[in-house]
């Protein structure tokens, strides 16, 4: 994690080409517009934007020649349920002319809809679909926004954190009616959901411990 | 469709057709659907208007499991998208683990992975194919190209213990060292392996039926192809050359020589013609990996990330304690996220992974190159006839275990 967030002295080290690549993205998009930016691991350009500027970054990355990123190879949601604006979506950028990559993240919850960017890449239509089938988020003026992946009738978000993994409903034959039924899930045993973080860490119901945690709660 | 036939010839007048639009379900059980699709159509006459492709009858919740499982019992899920051609995904999640615990595997490890991708290219497009062709009318492929596909199998079986979902890559190498006599058997196979192409090249290069389906269908331009997401075969026959193994190499693809074929038409036909070209490609891959291939350790020499060897186990407890931890626990991967990419047999796979400190990945998004191939399925088979859409599914290569994931 340290080396995530890293930054070369530009007068000392010539940038690398994906360093240039972000410095020429910073320059280019106006002030207010990218909220936070970094280069992953030193390689990976990835820009956080705001949700409203979205389209017109993406479609200023796609159209300018020096950027030119003709495809949009794929659009996904990731859910981090303790913030407020809980989801991130975040399109993967490719450059075929100048073989460059970049990460675009905007955030939003499940009611504020995200620009659709379908009339830039026809191909963003099937991943905004499964961004809203796995995670509700809603695209605005994306005109075929219908569940994708999940079962015909399916209700809920399935890639949500909050969503169990065993589901609600499991499916099966039943030879009596004569039908396919939906019954809601009977597990033969209780979901076991492993902590796996060092016990002075991840323990937190240790019987009779409880005030030792609370004090190291509050002192944090 | 409605036929009137009062108007008979005989009775002096014409004969009148009257042909409205229906719409026609095409799967989820058809054998040229490749898989659970299921395709509504809008039928003008025998004329596509409207293809709808409906997925997910395949979806079994893949990256949601991968949120609950440690980095290391992820790997066999990755066998089980893209079936055809395993190994190809596990390289990407390989490698995304790499990038983000900034490891790299040993040269030799290299060598096996980059061949193994290359067998299992081989594996994939002996497939599409011969499948491919049986779709279009040709039976004579398939029968030749699964004994190929037999003799390639082994060679997963030998090496990882296992014909289809090997679970062999591993974050930092390989599980294990290739078995004695395999580089033989590898390399008595590749000696006869050009002559089965030339074949199956004379029965569908030239053959006229072949072509009458496949030529002129399902046009898409290379501008098109790029809005559309394509990437692989798909997109380098409508002209783009563009290869990640070329353009954004990974493992030893930079040290190996090979070609790039190009197409230039973007129809059917041609998507077969770079996969039959590419297959040749792969073939001198194999062989230059087998001349190459250095020995030497097959996976990182560092126990809190690969398992110590049997041997060690026996002699070491301290090598008993991190098998049990590794196998247990797992490992740990630093918090980050990565987009990696490999050139699988379908075109781009990519993993998007984020990580969060902890042994399981806090979130691994699977891009398959199959999922936007098949988006464009209405746009590639609208004014065809119904029986063009099967062959433009054929010349995609649609799996449906990686679209549905």
């Amino acid at each position: 994690m340290a080396d995530e967030n890293q930054t070369l002295p530009a007068e000392l080290t010539p940038p690398t080409p994906q360093q240039a690549l972000l410095n020429a993205v910073l320059s280019t998009l106006p002030d207010g517009v990218v909220t936070e930016s970094k280069l992953a691991r030193g390689v990976e350009p990835e820009i956080r934007v705001r949700r409203e500027a979205l389209h017109a970054v993406l479609q200023l990355l796609r159209d300018k020649p020096d950027f030119g990123f003709e495809q949009c190879m794929d659009i996904c949601g990731m859910d981090w349920p303790q913030r407020a604006e809980r989801f991130d979506v975040v399109y993967n950028l490719l450059s075929l002319t100048h073989n460059h990559r970049i990460r675009v993240i905007t955030q939003t919850d499940a009611v504020q809809p995200v620009p659709t960017v379908s009339d830039l890449w026809p191909t963003a239509t099937w991943f905004e679909r499964e961004a809203w089938d796995m995670y509700g988020v809603v695209f605005e003026g994306q005109s075929d926004l219908r569940r994708i992946l999940t079962d015909y009738g399916f209700q809920g978000h399935p890639l949500r954190k909050d969503f169990p993994l065993t589901g609600y409903v499991e499916v099966r034959y039943d030879p009596e009616r004569q039908a396919v039924v939906y019954e809601p899930v009977k597990l033969q045993q209780d979901f076991r959901n492993f902590d796996f973080l060092s016990p002075w860490e991840g323990m937190t119901t240790l019987p009779g411990d409880e005030k030792v945690h609370l004090n190291r709660i509050t002192r944090e | 469709m409605s036929l009137s036939t009062e108007d008979t010839p005989a009775a002096g007048g014409t004969r009148t057709v009257e042909i409205d639009s229906h719409t026609i379900n095409f799967g989820p059980q058809h054998p040229a659907a490749h898989g659970v699709l299921r395709l509504v159509l809008e039928l003008q006459g025998e004329v596509v208007e409207r293809a709808d492709p409906h997925i997910g009858l395949l979806h079994r919740g893949t990256e949601k499991f991968i949120e609950y499982k440690t980095y290391l019992q992820s790997n066999p899920y990755f066998d089980r998208l893209d079936y055809v051609a395993p190994m190809c995904m596990e390289h990407a999640y390989v490698l995304a683990q790499e990038k983000l615990l900034g490891i790299e595997a040993p040269i030799r490890a290299q060598y096996i992975r980059v061949m193994f991708a290359e067998i299992s290219r081989l594996l994939n497009h002996i497939l599409n194919i011969t499948t491919y062709a049986l779709d279009v009318g040709a039976t004579t492929p398939s029968l030749w190209g699964f004994e190929q596909r037999e003799a390639l199998l082994e060679f997963y079986d030998s090496t990882s213990g296992s014909h289809y979902h090997a679970n062999y890559f591993r974050a930092g190498g390989v599980v294990k060292d290739l078995p004695p006599g395999l580089t033989d058997r590898i390399a008595a196979w590749a000696e006869q392996f050009p002559k089965f192409v030339d074949d199956i090249e004379r029965l569908l290069t030239g053959n006229r039926i072949f072509k009458q389906r496949t030529v002129d269908i399902g046009i898409i331009t290379a501008e098109e192809a790029m809005a559309w997401g394509f990437s692989g075969p798909c997109l380098r026959a409508s002209g783009c050359a563009w290869d990640l193994r070329r353009s954004q190499p990974y493992d030893v693809y930079n040290q190996i020589d090979f070609d790039i074929p190009v197409g230039s038409h973007g129809d059917c036909y041609e998507r077969y013609l770079v996969r039959v070209a590419e297959m040749r490609e792969s073939h001198k891959i194999v062989k230059q990996c087998l001349a190459q291939m250095p020995r030497g350790p097959i996976k990182v020499q560092d126990s809190k990330i690969a398992s110590p060897t049997r041997a060690d186990m026996k002699r070491s407890m301290e090598s008993l304690i991190h098998h049990f931890k590794l196998y247990s626990e797992g490992y740990h991967v630093p918090e980050g996220s990565t987009y990696t990419v490999v050139e699988a047999p379908k075109g781009e796979f990519g993993v998007f992974l984020q990580a969060d400190g902890t042994n399981r990945p806090y979130r691994c998004k699977i891009r398959s190159p199959g999922f936007a191939h098949l988006q464009a399925m209405e746009k590639l088979s609208k004014g065809h006839m119904l029986a063009d859409a099967v062959s433009i599914i054929g010349s995609l290569d649609i799996v449906f275990g990686e679209i549905d994931r």
